[in-house]
């Protein structure tokens, strides 16, 4: 009977009979049209007008819509309606309150007139802000205590409701901008250019002093000149001058629609004491809703059964369609069901999970390059067998971003228009070998930035009309950066021989400001120096804190560092007003950190920023280009390059690294999934049994041990 | 006893005031509170007055520790030491930087933190207590050399090590368990095996020889030569006469530390995806959210306190020779 039982448990217990030991799902979801992914860091803030960055727009850009998206194929980044049903209409009007054509100068334009008409019949995701009863009434939009302590979730209230989505919505959205309780980061920028978007933030704050404290504040009663609210479905944003870059906001979920009914809703007391806030639990017409949100663990996206419906896109790039990306071409979207996010701090779990098929994606991090990606002799990124073995696809794509190395402008020795110091900094960006750094360093992920403007920007020029001529050569058909001795002579020029200060015959001794001091950030200084030494200049590291830095940045104390910008919308005036004059950060706490100031620069940047692209207008970026190459305040740097790597049953992975709203675009093959998890995951159990073998044989000689022992005699 | 714990509880609030203090002014050495906005509102397109807008809904624009122009007791309750502080005193721990209420994360986060730490704690003392009296039995044979070596190896090696050779055995190599995640109910179960395995061998070795040093101790006194004189047996003098009175040591090191199970475990949190209250600090600290780390580091030393005054009755319940007066 005893031999028959143990024969039974083994049978059962053989790997062929067994589900996934290691699947971290409910094996219930295996066959489950649900994407996989994970999250580094929990978000901040959900709220669309307070979220801004890359990690909150992951999720909050699948439920909140803005009236546009960017095309999902196309490239350049190309601007599309989502909500709207067709592009604004722009109108420009003189100072007079007479309209201006198409054409006007921009001198003569007063304001700019954004007219949007959103498509009718899109509703809200089911919520309780907007459940009513039979009589009309909103059922919790006046909760008593005891309802209050009933609820722990969102999902605690048991009725849910809806509404048609209407132009009012987004006008309420821009007053949350405006008001100083939403904390919007670019509620500064708006003030600029929305008409009364600054007065409306003052008329608030003066009535939130009147309030009680948790009083709800209820925005329908302010009026925002600047938004005009023509019908249920159109709605007008008169802006100061012209500034097409308008346009890429409303790409963005600062402003996508909020009803009020969520303000008031959230603004009960209560709620906010179990974290039921709207900074928490997003309302949208999207094609997603937070399902769950538990930013510790997971944060789960399900379908929004009210969703007004989209189709996949029918047109794209020219390669589009040899990818297979057009195989979905006018199917109604979204295609997963779910999306289960889950907190992952460590990259080595997580890469490990992606190898076990239970993440959907990866990016790659520098442990685990070696093990993904292999160059070929022509230098191209390629998959390692192992990974190409297992179906898994790579997607590069150069990010609209730029790393760079700034000097000071305002530095008695590295900064200003003189000469000497020009010749400084161009002989250092010829020393600093970017090439090097990106291949040491970034496991050749990235590219070495020949201006302020990366590839896929209107106004940058690749091959050799593009290269840095103060830096680099065209040499075979490659831009080569230029020899060391060019670096000497300009140095020697500038009164630095061989690193030695003419006037006063010592070393020239300069400062870097570096952010850390890990093993890691130690690697990357000493190669820091040995790049000075090669000209005889003395590096000296100052390593600190973010806060420090930050904070010498805004005094101006710093010498030599290095930075970063993220491109907030795809066009040359984002990554130029970095080296605008006025928004120095020293002296105007601006974006342009080496706070480097020419007036023919600045005064082209004023001419290009509000034109449309054309012709003239590249002529101006070329013209502001060329100054700023020879200039030199920073050493370009690199354009960073995204690698990220998909399954073999993800489909219609493009990256986009303008659109926040792709996760609709995915599909699943949710029956191929299972069948490679349980491939690549079956248990190997003869550890287990090896383990408990050894703990037996290793107990034998102490129990024969044990035994004599006792039968000993004491003496 | 009741005086004696009174009083002990007693002399605790001006350790948590002295506590809360340093915690202050070692955060504000570091962080102003325009670092603070800055870290909330991101550095991008912030402008000043965004900035101070921010501090003044926060209460971060008043006098940090003493307000030259309030008058009377306001010079140091109109501070922000002040209103940040006075109300841990009741448990409230407010909101933090973020706006999420704390005491609510806590309250949710603590249960992942235990669900780790008291098995860990447990079977780690099982274990442990059966290998230290096990190599206690073969005191001076291969064995008890043996297992001290073992012993010294195991504690010499680095807790990341056992996690990430634990994640690449038994989950990358093996398949045996998730490399990490967690859940809630009994669905967590899966995704304690490992990070409790890793738990419970990390501390064999330096478990292990406390307990085999604490019975040794026992086994070398008079008591026990007139237990073995009597005629009884090596395991009936082990597990009756030693065990139990190793207990009082054995008891004392447990109980200090069981408050302290709440407040979880950094590393393994954060390695094995656990959302408990370990990894909340780091957060915390990582984020610059003040109100986050001031709460964990209170939380932290009441948890202390009370892990040391039970520790104090512990004494009385196992040993009725201490009396605390």
């Amino acid at each position: 009977m005893h031999r028959l039982a143990a024969l039974l448990f083994c049978v059962s217990i053989s790997p062929a009979s067994l589900a996934l030991w290691n699947n971290p799902y409910p094996d219930s979801q295996t066959s489950e049209n649900i994407l996989y992914s994970s999250f580094s860091e929990r978000p901040k803030h959900l709220d669309p007008a307070r979220s801004y960055s890359a990690g909150e727009y992951a999720f909050i850009a699948q439920i909140y819509e803005p009236p546009l998206q960017y095309h999902y194929l196309k490239r350049p980044y190309t601007l599309v309606p989502l909500t709207a049903i067709n592009m604004p209409r722009v109108t420009y009007i003189g100072a007079e309150g007479g309209r201006l054509g198409e054409d006007a100068p921009v001198s003569d334009i007063a304001f700019s007139e954004y007219e949007i008409q959103i498509q009718a019949g899109i509703r809200y995701q089911p919520h309780p802000a907007l459940a009513k009863d039979k009589r009309g009434e909103y059922l919790y939009h006046s909760l008593s205590d005891d309802q209050v302590d009933q609820v722990y979730e969102l999902s605690d209230f048991m009725e849910t409701g809806t509404r048609e989505l209407t132009a009012a919505d987004y006008a309420h959205q821009i007053k949350r901008m405006a008001n100083p309780q939403s904390h919007s980061p670019i509620a500064g920028v708006m003030s600029q250019y929305i008409v009364g978007f600054a007065e409306l933030s003052e008329e608030i704050e003066t009535t939130l002093s009147t309030l009680e404290d948790g009083e709800f504040l209820d925005l329908r009663q302010f009026r925002l000149e600047g938004v005009t609210i023509v019908d249920r479905h159109t709605y007008r944003i008169r802006i100061r001058g012209k500034y097409p870059q308008f346009l890429y906001w409303q790409a963005m979920p600062f402003f996508a629609p909020l009803p009020w009914e969520a303000e008031r809703f959230y603004a009960q007391p209560g709620l906010k004491e179990k974290n039921i806030t709207l900074d928490w639990y997003p309302i949208g017409t999207g094609p997603f809703m937070l399902a769950e949100n538990n930013p510790n663990l997971r944060m789960v996206m399900a379908r929004n059964p009210n969703f007004h419906g989209e189709h996949y896109p029918a047109t794209g790039d020219e390669v589009d369609q040899s990818r297979g990306l057009l195989a979905d071409n006018g199917k109604p979207m979204p295609f997963v069901d779910r999306a289960i996010y889950s907190l992952e701090k460590e990259s080595i779990p997580r890469w490990n999970k992606f190898l076990q098929g239970f993440y959907d994606n990866s990016g790659i991090t520098s442990d685990s390059f070696d093990q993904a990606i292999q160059f070929n002799p022509q230098g191209e990124a390629a998959l390692t067998a192992e990974m190409s073995g297992r179906g898994i696809r790579l997607s590069t794509a150069v990010a609209t971003s730029i790393y760079y190395m700034g000097f000071n402008y305002l530095h008695p020795v590295l900064g200003g228009s003189g000469e000497r110091a020009r010749k400084l900094r161009q002989a250092i960006s010829i020393a600093v070998d970017f090439e090097e750094f990106i291949s040491i360093f970034r496991n050749g992920r990235g590219v070495a930035a020949q201006g302020p403007i990366p590839a896929g920007i209107f106004g940058h020029h690749p091959g050799e009309a593009g290269i840095n001529p103060y830096v680099y050569d065209w040499v075979d058909g490659r831009a080569q950066r230029k020899p060391l001795a060019i670096a000497k002579k300009l140095l020697r020029e500038a009164g630095y021989p061989d690193g030695i200060d003419n006037t006063t015959g010592k070393p020239l001794v300069l400062h870097f400001e570096a952010i850390g001091s890990g093993p890691d950030e130690k690697a990357r200084l000493n190669w820091m120096r040995k790049q000075f030494k090669k000209l005889g200049i003395q590096l000296i590291v100052r390593a600190t804190d973010y806060n420090r830095f930050r904070d010498k940045m805004l005094k101006g104390k710093s010498e030599i560092f290095l930075w970063g910008w993220n491109a907030d919308y795809p066009d040359p005036e984002n990554f130029l007003f970095l080296l605008y004059g006025p928004n120095s950060k020293a002296k105007n706490n601006g974006e342009n950190a080496s706070n480097y100031a020419n007036p023919e620069f600045d005064r082209l940047f004023e001419r290009m920023k509000n034109m449309e692209n054309n012709t003239e207008r590249r002529k101006l970026i070329d013209q502001m280009v060329a100054i700023a190459r020879r200039d030199a305040p920073w050493m370009w740097g690199f354009h960073p390059k995204d690698f990220s790597l998909h399954h073999a049953w993800v489909r219609n992975t493009k990256p986009n690294l303008m659109a926040n709203n792709t996760l609709k675009y995915l599909r699943i093959d949710p029956k191929l999934r299972a069948d490679e998890r349980q491939q690549w995951n079956q248990p190997t159990l003869w550890p287990l049994g090896l383990m408990g073998g050894l703990l037996g044989v290793s107990i034998i000689p102490a129990i024969i041990s044990f035994r004599r022992r006792e039968k000993s005699t004491a003496l | 006893m009741i005086a004696y714990i009174v009083r002990r509880i007693l002399y605790a609030v001006p350790i948590l005031i002295g506590v809360n203090l340093l915690t202050f002014i070692l955060f504000f050495v570091i962080n102003t509170p325009d670092d603070i906005a800055r870290s909330q509102l991101g550095d991008r397109r912030v402008t000043t007055a965004a900035i101070d807008t921010w501090k003044r809904s926060h209460g971060y624009h008043k006098p940090m520790i003493y307000n030259e122009n309030a008058q009377g007791l306001g010079k140091f309750t109109d501070t922000v030491f002040f209103n940040k502080s006075v109300r841990l005193f009741g448990f409230d721990f407010g909101r933090s930087d973020s706006g999420r209420d704390i005491g609510y994360d806590i309250g949710q986060r603590m249960w992942p933190s235990l669900a780790i730490a008291v098995p860990t704690l447990i079977v780690g003392i099982l274990v442990n207590i059966t290998f230290g009296l096990f190599i206690a039995f073969f005191r001076g044979t291969y064995i008890d050399f043996w297992g001290v070596v073992t012993c010294v190896i195991l504690l010499s090696v680095s807790s990341l090590f056992y996690i990430i050779g634990g994640q690449y055995l038994l989950s990358k190599l093996f398949h045996l368990v998730p490399i990490s995640g967690y859940d809630t109910g009994i669905n967590a179960f899966k995704f304690l095996i490992l990070p409790v395995v890793v738990g419970v061998v990390s501390g064999i070795g330096s478990g292990t020889r406390w307990y085999r040093t604490l019975f040794l101790e026992e086994i070398g006194k008079d008591y026990v030569r007139t237990a073995r004189a009597k005629g009884l047996s090596e395991q009936v003098v082990l597990f009756r006469h030693v065990l139990r009175n190793a207990l009082i040591p054995l008891l004392t090191g447990i109980v200090v530390v069981l408050p302290l199970l709440f407040m979880g475990s950094l590393i393994v949190e954060s390695f094995f995806g656990v959302p408990g209250l370990g990894s909340y600090t780091i957060d915390g600290i990582q984020r610059q959210d003040f109100a986050i780390v001031r709460s964990m580091v209170f939380l932290g030393s009441v948890l202390y306190i009370v892990g040391l005054l039970l520790t104090d009755i512990s004494y009385t319940v196992v040993d009725p020779r201490v009396r605390l007066q």
